[in-house]
C-alpha cells in the first residue's frame, strides 16, 4: 500500500507499509542473555508492588475549580498520606513489574528495534556486498543516528572489515558494536566534589523530563546517605513547583520554592543559601522547559547559571541537559544550543523505556563533546541508571538471544 | 522557525534545478537523492521518504516537464504537490457532533504536550461560543491535576476532576457532570503512556469503550524522530485515531513528524502548537505549511492574523494619520501592541515569501525583548513629547532614559527608527492608496 493514499478518510486501518514494532507482550518475555549474564545495574530490588496503595478517599468528592464551586484540596495535600513511604511507588497505580524486569523490558525494547534488524540482514547475507552496507546505514538511520554519523560509523566498519579481511556478516557485528563502544567511550559519572555544597542544575527542552529526573537522582543521593536541597526555579509552567514538591516529599529532602511566576534567580539565590545554612551535600536546581531556539529565554537560563557562578564563586559542579530519547535530529541542535548557553556538563537521556532507539546519542557523541551520563528507563524513583557505554552498545547489538538458559 | 532547517535545503537544491535550462534525467536523479538526505535530515520516517521521492522521480521525468520551458519550476510544483498531499491534503476541521456533549480526547506519550493541549482547545471552542468541560483523567504524573485546574483558571474554563480514583470513571461521571451543568463538550486529559503498555493502553481502551469520544487525538511532539511513526501506528491500531495534533512546532525542529504521521496512519494532523501560551494552538493548513517549507511564504495565514488580531477601525484611523503625518509615538506604541498580539514576530516575518531566509542571512533576530524595551522608552515620554519627538532634548532623553531603566543610546535609536518607519510607512500608503483593493485592512509593519 502506499504511503499517499489520499483517498483514506478514516485512520482506523495502520498502514502496513510501515514495519511495525512487536506488540510488548513478546518483548517481555524475549530472553535477554546479555543482561542476564552481567546485570550492572542491580543496586537493590524495587519496592514492593504498590498498585494496592492506592488512596481513593475521595473518591466521590467531585470537585469543579474555575467556577469557584469548591476549593480542592490541592494535590500535594492529597497525596501528604503517602509521606512516610520511601518511593513514589507507593502512590503509583500502574502494575509493576519488579526493577530487573522493567529495565530489561526497557532496554530490550531499544535493542530489540536495531538489533533485530541487523540480525535479520547479517542471517540474510551471504557477502558483503553494497547492498549490505547500504542497509547496515539505512538500519542506523532508522535509530535516529543521523545521516552524517550512520555514514562515517559504516564507512569505518567497512574499512576495518576490508584491512582485517572479514567476508562474514557475523564478524561485522562484533566490529559495529567496538565501533559505537569506542563512539561512547567518553561517558564519565557525576562529578561532585570540590565546594559544598555541590551543585546541580538541570536544563532542556519542554517535556523531556526534568522534573522526574531530579526526583530520581534525589532519591538515589538519599539512598547513598547524602543530604539533598532541591530549587523549584521552574516558576513558568502550571503546577511545576506542586509537582516537584510532590516528588520531595516522597524522596523526604527539602524543597526551596517561591510563588509561580516568581523570579527563578531568586529562587536559586535562596536555594544556594538554604543549602549552605543546612550544610547540604547536594543541591539540584529544576528550570522551566525551554525550545532553544527562543532567544529570550535561554537569555534568562544564562542568567541563572551565571547567579550560580557569582554566588559560589566557581562553576557549579554539573549542568545536565534533559534529553528524550524519542528525540530525532533535534537533539543536536538541543545540546548545542543549551551548551552554549548554561555550559552543559553532562546528558541525562530519558524515556529510554518506550520503543525509540537512543541512536541519537551517537551522532551527540560524534559531534559534539559532551557526555551521556545518565539514563531514565520509566517513571518511578528508581528509573535512573548510569549510561554505561559498553553496556549500551552491547545491548544494542545483543546476538544472544536465547542463551538466557545457560 | 520549525521545518527551516529542512526548508534552507530544499530551497538550495531547487535553486540549482531553476538555474537549468535544461534538465536531464541525470539532473533529476541528483536532486532526488539531494532531497532524499534532506528529508531525512530532518526526521521523516524512512520509509515515506523512500516513497515520496519515487513518486516525485515518477513524475519529474515524465517529457511534459522536462521538456517545457521552465523545468525547474515545474518540479517544485511537483514537490509542493506531493507535500501537501503527505499532510493531508486540506485542513480538516474538528468533529463536533450534536451529541450532548461532545467528546474528545487527548492521548500520547509522556510529556508530548496533551494537558497544555487540552486547555488551548478548550479556550479554541470558547471563541467559538461552546462551553466546554476539561476532565482531569491523568492520576499518575504528580500535580498533574493541579497543572489542568491552573489552566482551567487562566481560560476560565471549568475543571472536572475525582482526585486519584480511576480514570475510566472519572471520565464517565464527567458526561453526567457536563449535561447537568450545561457544558456541551468535554475534553478528556489522559496521562502520558508508552503505546507499547498494554496495561495503561487497555485503560485507554476502556474510557474510549465508556464514553465512546467523537474525536481520539494524538498528540505528538514535533521534534520527535523516527520513532513518531512507530508510536502513532500503534496508537492508532489499538484505538482508531481521529486526528493528530504537533505540539512544539515554535522549535526549530525540521518537522519530519508532520511529514511521517499523516502518511502512515492516514490521521489528518487537526492543530498544531506553536507555543507554550494558551492561545498558541493553530489550525493545520498542509498546503499552507508546505509552501513555508519549500519558501513560497503563508501570506493567506499572514493576513488572517492580522485581521483576527488587528481593530479595523483603528488601522483605518491609522492610515489616516500617517497619510496627514499626525502618525505619533503613541501610535507608533498601539501599532507595536497590536503587531505583537498577532504572535511572535519573527514567526510572522517568516510568512513573507522569501522573508524566512533573508532574515536568517542577515542575521536579524526579533527580540521580543527590544518590543518591551520600546515600550517602556515610550511609556516614559510625556504626551507631548510622543506627539512631537523634536523636542527631545539630552535632559528629556537623560529622564526617559532612567526611567524606562534603558540608556539614552536607545531612546535616541528608537526616535531614529520611528522617523524612518514614519517616512517608509508614508511610501506605502501612498503606495498603497493607488493599488486599492479593499477587503483587507490597511496593515502594516511599523518598521
Ligand atoms: N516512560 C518514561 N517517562 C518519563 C521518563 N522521565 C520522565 N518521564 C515522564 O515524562 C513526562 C514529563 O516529565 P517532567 O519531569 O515533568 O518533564 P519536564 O517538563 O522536563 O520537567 C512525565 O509524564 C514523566 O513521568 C522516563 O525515563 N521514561
Ligand atoms: N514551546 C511549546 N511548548 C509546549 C507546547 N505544548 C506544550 N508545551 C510544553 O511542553 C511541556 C509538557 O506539556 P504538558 O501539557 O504538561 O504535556 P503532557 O505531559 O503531554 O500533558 C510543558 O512545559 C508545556 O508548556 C507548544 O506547542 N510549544
Ligand atoms: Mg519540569
Ligand atoms: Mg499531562
Amino acid at each position: 500500500m502506499s504511503f499517499f493514499n489520499r483517498k483514506k478518510k478514516n485512520c482506523s486501518e495502520p498502514n502496513n507499509g510501515v514495519e511495525k514494532p512487536s506488540p510488548a507482550s513478546e518483548v517481555e518475555t524475549e530472553k535477554s542473555g546479555l543482561l542476564n549474564r552481567i546485570n550492572p545495574f542491580s543496586r537493590k530490588e524495587t519496592p514492593a508492588a504498590a498498585g494496592d496503595n492506592l488512596e481513593c478517599e475521595d473518591q466521590a468528592d467531585q470537585r469543579l475549580t474555575a467556577e469557584g464551586e469548591e476549593t480542592p484540596r490541592p494535590e500535594a495535600e492529597y497525596l501528604g498520606a503517602d509521606q512516610d513511604a520511601t518511593t513514589s511507588a507507593a502512590v503509583e497505580p500502574k502494575p509493576r513489574l519488579n526493577f530487573l524486569q522493567r529495565f530489561k523490558q526497557g532496554l530490550s525494547k531499544t535493542r530489540e528495534n536495531l538489533a533485530g534488524k541487523i540480525q535479520e540482514l547479517v542471517k540474510n547475507t551471504r557477502k558483503l556486498d553494497d547492498d549490505f552496507w547500504e542497509e547496515l546505514e539505512e538500519i542506523l538511520i532508522q535509530a535516529d543516528v543521523g545521516m552524517n554519523t550512520s555514514v562515517e560509523l559504516v564507512a569505518k566498519i567497512r574499512q576495518s572489515a576490508k584491512k582485517q579481511r572479514i567476508n562474514d556478516a557475523n564478524e561485522v557485528l562484533a566490529l559495529i558494536q567496538q565501533e559505537v563502544t569506542n563512539l561512547l567511550q567518553n561517558a564519565q559519572t557525576l562529578n561532585l566534589g570540590g565546594a559544598q555544597p555541590a551543585i546541580i542544575m538541570v536544563v532542556g527542552v519542554n517535556g523531556a523530563g526534568k522534573t522526574t529526573s531530579i526526583a530520581k537522582l534525589a532519591y538515589r543521593f538519599k539512598q547513598e546517605g547524602k543530604s539533598v536541597i532541591l530549587a523549584a526555579a521552574d516558576t513558568f509552567r502550571a503546577a511545576a513547583i506542586d509537582q516537584l514538591q510532590i516528588w520531595a516529599d516522597r524522596v523526604g529532602v527539602e524543597l526551596i520554592k517561591h510563588q509561580e511566576g516568581a523570579d527563578p534567580g531568586a529562587v536559586v539565590f535562596d536555594a544556594i543559601n538554604a543549602a549552605r545554612a543546612r550544610q547540604a551535600d547536594i543541591l539540584i536546581i529544576d528550570t522551566a522547559g525551554r525550545l532553544q531556539n527562543k532567544t529570550n529565554l535561554m537569555k534568562e537560563l544564562s542568567k541563572v547559571r551565571k547567579i550560580i557562578d557569582r554566588e559560589i564563586g566557581q562553576e557549579p559542579q554539573e549542568v545536565l541537559l534533559v534529553l528524550d530519547a524519542t528525540t530525532g535530529q533535534n537533539a543536536i541542535s538541543q545540546a548545542r544550543i543549551f551548551q552554549e548557553a548554561t555550559g552543559v556538563t553532562g546528558i541525562i537521556l530519558t524515556k529510554l523505556d518506550g520503543t525509540a532507539k537512543g541512536g541519537i546519542v551517537l551522532a551527540i557523541a560524534q559531534e559534539l563533546d559532551m557526555p551521556v551520563k545518565l539514563i531514565g528507563i520509566g517513571e518511578t524513583l528508581d528509573d535512573l541508571r548510569d549510561f554505561d557505554p559498553g553496556l549500551f552498545a552491547q545491548a544494542l547489538f545483543d546476538t544472544d538471544h536465547n542463551n538466557v538458559q545457560s | 522557525m520549525a521545518f527551516e532547517g529542512l526548508s534552507d535545503r530544499l530551497q538550495d537544491i531547487f535553486k540549482k534545478l531553476r538555474g537549468k535550462g535544461k534538465i536531464s534525467e541525470e539532473d533529476v536523479k541528483v536532486a532526488m537523492r539531494e532531497i532524499r538526505l534532506a528529508l531525512l535530515e530532518a526526521d521523516v520516517n524512512f520509509k515515506v521518504v523512500k516513497d515520496f521521492v519515487s513518486r516525485i522521480r515518477e513524475r519529474a521525468v515524465g517529457q511534459e516537464v522536462l521538456q517545457s520551458l521552465t523545468p525547474g519550476q515545474q518540479i517544485v510544483k511537483i514537490v509542493h504537490d506531493e507535500m501537501t498531499a503527505l499532510m493531508g491534503g486540506s485542513e480538516t476541521k474538528l468533529n463536533l457532533s450534536s451529541r450532548n456533549p461532545t467528546v474528545l480526547m487527548a492521548v500520547g506519550l509522556q510529556g508530548a504536550g496533551k494537558t497544555t493541549t487540552v486547555a488551548k482547545l478548550g479556550k479554541t471552542l470558547v471563541k467559538q461560543g461552546r462551553r466546554p468541560l476539561l476532565v482531569a483523567c491523568d492520576i499518575y504524573r504528580p500535580a498533574a491535576i493541579k497543572q489542568l485546574q491552573v489552566l482551567g483558571e487562566q481560560t476560565g474554563i471549568p475543571v472536572y476532576s475525582q482526585g486519584q480514583t480511576n480514570p475510566v470513571d472519572i471520565a464517565q461521571s464527567s458526561l453526567e457532570y457536563a449535561r447537568s451543568n450545561n457544558r456541551d463538550i468535554v475534553i478528556l486529559d489522559t496521562a502520558g503512556r508508552l503505546h507499547i503498555n498494554e496495561e495503561m493502553m487497555d485503560e485507554l481502551k476502556n474510557i474510549q469503550n465508556t464514553v465512546n469520544p467523537d474525536e481520539i487525538m494524538l498528540v505528538v511532539d514535533a521534534m520527535t524522530g523516527q520513532d513518531a511513526v512507530n508510536v502513532a501506528e500503534n496508537f492508532n491500531a489499538q484505538l482508531h485515531l481521529t486526528g493528530v495534533i504537533l505540539t512544539k512546532l515554535d522549535g526549530d525542529t525540521r518537522g519530519g513528524a508532520a511529514l511521517s504521521v499523516k502518511a502512515v496512519t492516514g490521521c489528518p494532523i487537526k492543530f498544531v502548537g506553536m507555543g507554550e501560551k494558551l492561545d498558541a494552538l493553530e489550525i493545520f493548513h498542509p498546503d499552507r505549511m508546505a509552501s513555508r517549507i519549500l519558501g513560497m511564504g503563508d501570506v493567506l495565514s499572514l493576513v488572517e492574523k492580522a485581521q483576527a488580531s488587528i481593530d479595523r477601525d483603528k488601522a483605518l484611523e491609522m492610515e489616516r494619520k500617517i497619510r496627514q503625518q499626525e502618525f505619533t509615538l503613541e501610535d507608533f506604541k498601539e501599532q507595536m501592541q497590536q503587531v505583537k498580539s498577532m504572535g511572535p514576530l519573527d514567526e510572522l516575518l517568516g510568512m513573507i515569501p522569501g522573508m524566512g531566509k533573508q532574515l536568517k542571512n542577515m542575521q536579524i533576530s526579533v527580540d521580543e525583548k527590544d518590543i518591551a524595551h520600546i515600550e517602556a522608552i515610550i511609556s516614559s515620554m510625556t504626551p507631548k513629547e510622543r506627539r512631537n519627538p523634536d523636542i527631545l532634548n539630552g535632559s528629556r532623553k537623560k529622564r526617559i532614559a532612567r526611567g524606562s531603566g534603558t540608556r539614552v543610546q536607545d531612546v535616541n535609536r528608537l526616535v531614529k527608527q520611528f522617523e524612518e518607519s514614519r517616512k517608509l510607512m508614508k511610501q506605502f500608503s501612498d503606495m498603497g492608496k493607488k493599488a486599492k483593493k479593499g477587503g483587507l485592512p490597511p496593515f502594516k509593519l511599523p518598521f
